[in-house]
């Protein structure tokens, strides 16, 4: 995602990332990956839950957690391309938003 | 008297046990950084195949006692099985998430903490001057 967020920064599109660690653990990741699109916090999971993303008990010691999915949402809170992945270990890829991103007003 | 006790190591029994270890963990600590190896993880399918093959070639060079290069074997062919499991099944059970938002649908808003326990607005993300829009990246977590 990194690499390619000048990419998406050109046309016009910022990264943003969601989970329900805590900002610290964030920071952590964060700094380890060189990451510098932000990462949220989603603590109890409450913005997870409202986009049904809910994966219960999945989490280290059997912590709620999101399952992997993106959203490409334009100025108008419309969702324009989003990617539910079947398989988590199988990720969009960052063509494939640029390519949505594209279409966007 | 000297009894020559000749203990030769059966070479291909113990390499392919130690390659079914190694493939299996070579998957999680380095193939998985790869989206061409981690998605179908052919490279670390190949390293167990090799594996497999060898044990079955030590397997059958045994001689004498059997036991120990049945149970050797048995647990490296079981080590590629519960790789299989895990990466072609276990990876697979999501929730369904049959309302997530769809194309069309409007993103329900947030207020969340940053790195910095700053709150960040999703609206405050979308009305930056020169923001087409947002990559909202689900993620299960660091761990």
């Amino acid at each position: 995602m990194e690499e390619h967020l000048a990419e998406f920064r050109a046309a016009g599109i910022q990264p943003v990332a969601i989970s329900v660690d805590t900002p610290e653990e964030s920071r952590d990741l964060s700094k380890k990956a060189g990451y510098t699109f932000p990462l949220l916090s989603d603590r109890d999971a409450e913005t997870i839950r409202r986009y049904d993303l809910l994966h219960k008990g999945a989490g280290e010691h059997g912590r709620d957690i999101a399952r992997p999915a993106e959203f490409l949402v334009d100025r108008n809170d419309v969702v324009r391309w989003r990617n539910l992945t079947g398989d988590f270990r199988v990720r969009a890829r960052p063509e494939q938003i640029l390519d949505a991103a594209r279409t966007m007003p | 008297m000297q009894f020559h006790m000749s203990r030769r190591i059966n070479w291909p029994l113990w390499s392919g046990f130690a390659l079914s270890i190694a493939a299996f963990l070579s998957y999680f600590f380095f193939f998985v950084r790869f989206p061409i190896t981690r998605d179908v993880p052919w490279a670390t399918l190949i390293l167990f195949a090799i594996a497999i093959v060898l044990l079955v070639i030590g397997l059958r060079k045994t001689v004498g006692r059997r036991i120990v290069a049945w149970i050797v074997t048995i647990l490296g062919v079981g080590i590629c099985a519960f790789f299989c499991a895990a990466v072609f099944i276990g990876s697979r059970q999501l929730p369904a998430s049959e309302h997530a938002p769809g194309i069309g649908a409007t993103a329900p808003g947030f207020v969340l903490l940053d790195t910095n326990r700053h709150p960040v607005a999703l609206s405050q993300l979308l009305a930056e001057p020169g923001s087409k829009g947002v990559i909202l990246i689900f993620y299960r977590g660091y761990w």
